[in-house]
């Protein structure tokens, strides 16, 4: 397995940097973009993640990882966070950061759940609830840097759970060569013509690519989401080294 | 220089001291793979150990099934962060996989089914360290946690613990597995916080 370019030597990768929060918006009722601005921030590819460090007043630390949303933006780094029951970084960062603060992050790290504009071949993303997010750094990389085909299936409870609704509707309209489907496990839009329900291999076919097409497979979400998708695409004949996985479980980051 | 957060005051200080630094404790058991969970019939299943002079000790499931099972209750720690204690487990001690090997290897790569590969120093693979293990919390491993049988190398960082094992090659010379090439620490000591390179 080729080792993957990662910017940035190591020292620099693994020195926590003070972080100040620039900007923050809301994207569903509980999750939230947080931008960071970080002097000296060496890049990062799609895909990659980033540890977030608090210090309490006693010098307790608590540290968790986090996707990073976006490409590459000068000093500035975008994470989205999903606010979970007892996660004490996350609660933190969704209900409690504001403007200003200064937290700190070290990065960015992981080398094998990235894509890359020179990568070559269609690329399938397979995205559950918050699993968009490192999906979604790979679709803003991808538009004007490569014309390499993408395929994004989200799957999320209700309409009102989409993350980055507007801007995955307006780039499907306007970034060529990518194509954005919506699946519902609870509640559909109107309009909807697939009715409620967990994605199935259907799903894959319809919406995805073939198996003969070797795309790229990237799989994020919870962790019985992930271990159904990728057992689905194996089963529809992806090699399964094609398929890369992240998993974020309920007591995951 | 120390760097306070405004309004953080944290929840899970650990007072115990079974937490390593930097983890937080879990009650789940999270999964975390590179790739789908491959699937491996029984009756297929292998073991091998491979040596330095490419000599191999071989074992099928029902010749790991006829070697003598410990049970251990250990904690473990995966490198992102989160920490479970008091997990019960079943398996063979890989001393009693190892004892009848010819080697002067310092070096273990371990090798999974679906392509995952983890490097260990081999005496951390010794004097009950380690284990294959088929059993977790008094049922058959599943497959998603590494089932039918994966390392147990419990002092290590918990990707050290390899899913899917299907045999070891032993090695004069350290060779970096699968997360160890994409930047994660070469041995992994969660006591002494490596999970990057570098650390």
């Amino acid at each position: 397995m080729a080792r993957a370019a990662i910017p940035g030597g190591l020292k620099v990768r693994r020195a926590w940097r003070p972080a100040q929060l620039v900007e923050r918006r809301p994207e569903t009722e509980s999750a939230s973009t947080l931008v960071f601005e970080i002097p000296g921030w060496p890049g990062h590819l799609a895909g990659q993640h980033v540890d977030v460090r608090l210090t309490a007043p006693d010098g307790y630390q608590a540290a968790r990882s986090y996707s990073l949303a976006a490409p590459t933006d000068g000093d500035r780094i975008a994470i989205t966070v999903q606010r979970v029951a007892d996660g004490e970084v996350s609660s933190y960062l969704a209900d409690e950061a504001r403007s200003g603060d200064v937290v700190e992050v070290r990065g960015p790290v992981g080398g094998w759940f990235v894509w890359k504009p020179e990568d070559r071949g269609p690329v399938l993303l397979v995205a559950g609830g918050s699993g968009i997010v490192p999906l979604m750094a790979m679709i803003r990389s991808r538009n004007g840097a490569s014309p390499t085909p993408f395929r994004l299936i989200y799957s999320v409870r209700t309409p009102e759970d989409r993350i980055y609704d507007h801007e995955l509707r307006r780039r499907a309209t306007q970034d060529g060569g990518l194509e954005v489907t919506f699946l519902y496990t609870r509640t559909v839009p109107d309009g909807e013509t697939r009715s409620v329900g967990r994605i199935t291999a259907e799903d894959l076919i319809a919406y995805g690519w073939p198996a003969d097409v070797k795309p790229t497979c990237y799989v994020c979400g919870p962790t019985a989401f992930v271990e159904t998708v990728s057992d689905l695409l194996v089963g529809l004949g992806h090699d399964p080294a094609m398929i890369k996985t992240e998993r974020f479980g309920p007591s995951g980051p | 220089m120390d760097i306070f957060t405004r309004g953080f005051r944290g929840r899970g200080r650990d007072s115990s001291g079974q937490l390593p630094p930097g983890q937080y404790l879990t009650n789940d058991f999270p999964v975390l793979s590179a790739g789908p969970t491959p699937r491996i019939p029984l009756d297929a299943w292998e073991f091998t150990i491979t040596t330095e002079l490419d000599e191999s000790h071989q074992w099928s499931w029902a010749e790991l099934m006829a070697l003598p099972a410990e049970s251990v209750t250990v904690d473990v720690h995966c490198v992102t962060r989160w920490s479970k204690l008091n997990t019960v487990w079943r398996g063979v001690s890989l001393d009693t996989l190892l004892d009848d090997v010819d080697t002067e290897a310092d070096f273990a790569l371990m090798h999974s089914y679906g392509g995952y590969s983890t490097n260990l120093p081999l005496e951390d693979l010794l004097d009950g360290h380690a284990w294959v293990a088929y059993e977790y919390d008094g049922e058959e491993l599943a497959p998603e946690h590494g089932g039918p049988a994966r390392l147990l190398v419990p002092h290590l960082y918990f990707w050290k613990s390899a899913k899917w094992v299907r045999g070891i090659e032993l090695m004069l010379q350290d060779s970096p597995g699968f997360w160890e090439q994409l930047g994660y620490h070469d041995y992994g000591d969660p006591w002494r916080e490596q999970r990057y390179q570098g650390d």
